[in-house]
């Protein structure tokens, strides 16, 4: 290893020997960049979670197999091999978390926040969810059960927020706007 | 099912959160495992196994600030190393190279 020059040289330094040995291209690289920063983020869920709310039989499809029935939308980014959705309703909150390391739903969600990646929410959520919920201004009812989830290599969740009551009348692409990227991860209500 | 018609304005990312990369490097070291993943020279899960030893080691000494990216790196060069991606003792030499540059030409 070399962590005696700070990250920026040895990143630079990784990247022009990996170039050099013909594994990498500086362009590879930047599209991945590109990809991230501009198609792949949170308003690829929303379009998700606005379908659901406005049609009935595609929110059952998304419900049973999450990445079946993103697959009509043809997202770039991946990690969605197996999405598991899971529904908010008035008596079930769910809140998403990777206790290893960073693993989420890339092509619906983009890349986590620093938070979701920080050891204080990877531990913490687990132990203490409502207090957790609390300190991102999430108070719930008593009678309200809580799950947490997981995320894995294996399994990636989305949580499918319920639709804000004075959402009456707007299209889809008018609740895909409502719809946040923390209220996807389970840490916002709507 | 009817397509969706795209999004005039879709927001960026950042716009429904915080940035995600804080600084370029952050930006290549994610590109980079991505794209040779990509490639098929690795594969994302191996890296990941190296990811998260990195970040529990982090989390079972528990000290300083928790930097996620400062693992993602170190996971990656482990990668190549492991791999033989590169000659041994090229990834130190390099960075040590590029850290003696004039001043000017650092960045």
């Amino acid at each position: 290893m070399s962590d005696d020059q700070p990250q920026a040289l040895r990143a630079e330094a990784l990247e022009a020997l990996l170039i050099e040995q013909g594994l990498l291209s500086a362009e590879a690289v930047d599209e991945v960049i590109a990809t991230y920063n501009e198609r792949v983020g949170p308003m690829n869920g929303a379009r998700v979670v606005a379908r659901a709310w406005v049609d009935p039989a595609f929110k059952a499809r998304l419900l049973a197999d999450g990445t079946a029935a993103i697959a009509e939308f043809a997202f770039e980014g991946g990690q969605t091999e197996k999405l598991v959705v899971v529904e908010n309703t008035d008596t079930l909150h769910n809140v998403v978390v990777c206790t290893l390391c960073s693993c989420y739903p890339w092509a619906v969600l983009g890349l986590p926040p620093k938070w979701y990646k920080d050891p204080a929410y990877r531990s913490r959520v687990v132990r203490e969810p409502r207090r957790v919920l609390a300190e991102f201004g999430v108070h719930l009812a008593e009678q309200t059960r809580v799950r947490v989830w997981d995320s894995s290599a294996e399994v990636r969740y989305m949580v499918l927020p319920q639709r804000p009551a004075d959402s009456e009348g707007l299209d889809e692409a008018a609740l895909a706007a409502r719809v946040s990227r923390d209220a996807m991860i389970g840490v916002a209500v709507l | 099912m009817p397509a969706v018609p795209p999004q005039k304005d879709p927001a960026p990312p950042m716009a429904n959160g915080e940035v995600i990369f804080e600084a370029p490097w952050q930006s290549r070291v994610f590109g980079m495992a991505r794209a040779l993943a990509d490639a098929g020279v690795c594969d994302w899960d191996e890296f990941r196994a190296l990811l998260i030893e990195e970040i529990g080691r982090w989390d079972d000494q528990g000290e300083g600030t928790f930097a996620y990216y400062d693992h993602l790196l170190m996971a990656l060069e482990r990668l190549v190393e492991n791999k033989g991606l590169v000659p041994p003792g090229e990834l130190h030499q390099r960075s040590d190279e590029l850290a003696r540059r004039p001043h000017g030409h650092d960045h």
